[in-house]
């Protein structure tokens, strides 16, 4: 069926006569009909002034560092009139303060229990928070302010300056507890 | 619309195909029958009656010889079409974050549409921080990161690239979360299950930007990102992206919506809403997802055991009845059509089947042509209640022999922390005063449960 589909696909790109090259990558091939070329090259400046993404190996982490006790004062004026003091009881969802963890009949999803990665936590609070008023956080206040949730769920003590290298050494309790389906779908067509 | 017209004219020969009164699909297509549409009947509550059995002093002064409307030249032309102002009372349903208006879902009113096209003023929202109104003019694509050329394009560039269209379902990954919960939800379909629209999108198969830029052979993630004030991330599988994912403009013929993308999205046919992400302005090659926020934090499901599922990615197949609709009345006894929506992520739905049992037995529901792959596919049941209480029931199969399954069976193999990924076969019971509701199991308390709207998404 699925091959069938294909061929459908395939033939009615070459109906519209668009056919361009065939990229090969690992297990597939394609046929995909060919543009004008119209794309503008993108200097290394500019490339790198967009490029926020933060991966869980670290790549994309920035100079830069913040404090646990810096991140708490900026938590105060920034964050605890939507997130609650400490994490908890405000109007957005809690970032700290579970007790009950991930099984159970209530289990609480947080940083502390749930989240995987703390790059993520970086990068999220970067290109998104404050919800009023996002964009606005520097580099150091960035790491400030995540480390400070961190300190909140019991991750790292108090005394903690966080930059791109300490981030690093940052393991977060449920690093182990996901079970990547696609990769598990990928492997069972093999 | 007399409602003994209708069962008096059930030809004798007619018999049952399933229990409690489901009737043969082929029905449809012999002449003379009068079915009464649920949708409309169903939802004239006892009090709109009553309403307007008094208006109908009023009623009288319009003749229906030659109404008002046809004693004066009609309203002009107009620039933009909008629907009649007696289907005010259709629109979608906003559940917004009390402090930011702009952070939340909006459902779509499936019990009160038609066809398998969902209007593009009502096609469901879910936004993380508000709808940008983005000028086009600023707005560029930048293709960077495991590639030969990194690129911008800009929109006016875009317009001359070649297209295509497809139908498809886009469904949020949290679409019908609620009936995790212990009770089953009251809402009338749409806002409980209504994060899922149906659209003909036409775009640039992404394909043929990836060749332009040239992807390198480390790369195994696209890393897509939007231009509103979330600056929402998302990772998506190279795979998928040369396969059938496209850079959508246009929603049903028209420029995107600003709350569907506007100036584009992107579109990842049959997988997670989240995916398609709106407004999007970079894309980033890599070998490796990013682990953003909204797949590890969200849009993954906690199972019992504590771990959870991530990636899932594809949306499993799915069936609802649109038609008769929770918490309204079924006017009396009497030939009826069944009427619901069935998709699939996989590809084709196959079939569809109806029980009016419970579950006891099933018959094979009329499909409406043609069926397209990953988007939503009508069915339709003829159905003769005969006034006692009724279980009614849809099932899909897909082309790829996919079941959908029953609540227990989900419930069993997931828990119901999951949050993400509900499609359940759903039951409406309906009882001997014709008051249909949405339930779990037969045996359910009828009146237990969420009365409410439920304002998770
Ligand atoms: C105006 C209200 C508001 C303010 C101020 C705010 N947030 Fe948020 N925050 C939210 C909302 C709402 C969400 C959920 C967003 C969504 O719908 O995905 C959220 C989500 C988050 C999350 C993700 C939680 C999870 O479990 O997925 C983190 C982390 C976070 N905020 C950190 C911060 C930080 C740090 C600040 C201060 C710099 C901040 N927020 C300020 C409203 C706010």
């Amino acid at each position: 069926m699925y091959i069938k589909q294909k061929m459908i696909k395939i033939l009615a790109i070459s109906v519209l006569m668009l056919i361009g090259s065939v990229v090969a990558t690992e297990d597939q091939q394609f046929s995909i009909p060919e543009g004008p070329q119209l794309g503008q090259p993108a200097t290394a400046e500019e490339v790198a002034a967009l490029s926020i993404n933060v991966f869980s190996d670290g790549r994309g982490l920035p100079e830069g560092s913040g404090s646990v006790v810096q991140g708490a004062s900026i938590y105060q004026s920034k964050c605890i009139v939507c997130h609650g003091a400490g994490g908890l009881g405000g109007s957005a969802e809690p970032l700290a303060g579970a007790k009950m963890g991930l099984t159970g009949e209530w289990p609480e999803k947080t940083i502390g229990t749930l989240w995987p990665y703390a790059t993520t936590l970086f990068d999220f609070t970067r290109r998104s928070m404050p919800m009023t008023a996002p964009g606005s956080l520097n580099n150091d206040e960035v790491y400030a302010v995540t480390a400070y949730l961190l300190y909140l769920n019991g991750i790292v003590d108090k005394n903690l300056v966080l930059n791109k290298e300490t981030l690093m050494q940052v393991k977060m309790p449920n690093v182990d507890g996901f079970i990547n389906i696609y990769e598990q779908k990928k492997q069972k067509n093999k | 619309m007399s409602k003994k017209k209708n069962t008096n004219k059930l030809p004798n020969s007619l018999k049952p195909v399933a229990g409690n009164g489901l009737l043969d699909r082929r029905l449809f297509l012999q002449k003379g029958l009068t079915f009464t549409a649920l949708t409309t009947a169903a939802t004239v509550a006892p009090s709109v009656i009553a309403k307007a059995s008094e208006g109908s002093e009023k009623q009288a002064e319009i003749d229906p010889i030659r109404p008002p409307w046809m004693r004066q030249p009609g309203k002009p032309f107009s620039f933009y079409g909008v629907p009649s102002p007696y289907e005010d009372k259709v629109v979608r349903l906003p559940s917004a974050n009390s402090v930011l208006q702009g952070n939340g879902a909006s459902w779509s009113p499936l019990h009160q549409l038609e066809g398998t096209i969902t209007p593009n003023g009502l096609h469901f929202e879910r936004h993380h921080n508000g709808v940008p109104q983005i000028d086009p003019e600023h707005h560029k694509l930048l293709i960077h990161g495991l590639v030969e050329k990194e690129l911008f394009f800009s929109i006016d560039d875009l317009m001359r690239y070649p297209r295509r269209s497809q139908t498809c379902f886009i469904e949020c990954g949290g679409n019908s979360n609620s009936s995790w919960n212990k009770n089953a939800s009251k809402s009338p379909l749409g806002y409980s299950h209504g994060l899922v629209s149906c659209s003909n999108w036409t775009g640039i198969p992404l394909s043929t930007l990836l060749s332009e830029v040239g992807v390198r052979k480390k790369a195994r993630w696209l890393i897509a990102e939007g231009a509103d004030a979330f600056a929402m991330n998302m990772s998506i599988p190279l795979e998928k992206a040369m396969d059938d994912a496209m850079l959508a403009l246009f929603q049903n013929g028209e420029r995107l919506r600003p709350e569907n993308g506007y100036p584009m999205r992107l579109l990842v046919p049959g997988w997670e809403g989240v995916l398609n992400v709106k407004w999007v302005r970079r894309i980033e090659l890599s070998d490796q997802p990013v682990m953003a926020r909204n797949e590890t934090s969200k849009y993954t499901e906690l199972l019992p055991s504590g771990k959870s599922r991530m990636f899932t990615l594809e949306m499993d197949a799915k069936s609802l009845i649109t038609s008769p609709v929770s918490s309204t009345f079924i006017p009396e006894p009497g030939l009826f059509q069944i009427t619901g929506l069935a998709w699939s992520g996989r590809g084709k739905v196959k079939k569809v089947e109806v029980s009016a049992d419970n579950g006891e037995t099933w018959a094979e529901a009329a499909l409406d042509g043609p069926i397209i792959p990953k988007a939503f596919t009508r069915f339709r049941m003829p159905w003769r209640w005969d006034g006692k209480p009724a279980y009614l029931k849809s099932r899909v199969t897909d082309e790829t022999g996919y079941v959908q399954p029953e609540r227990d069976e989900l419930v069993a193999n997931r828990g119901r922390h999951g949050y993400f990924h509900y499609n359940a076969i759903m039951t409406l019971a309906v009882e001997e005063d014709g008051f249909v509701t949405h339930v779990y199991k037969a045996e359910d308390d009828k009146n237990s449960g969420n009365l409410g709207i439920d304002a998770d998404w």
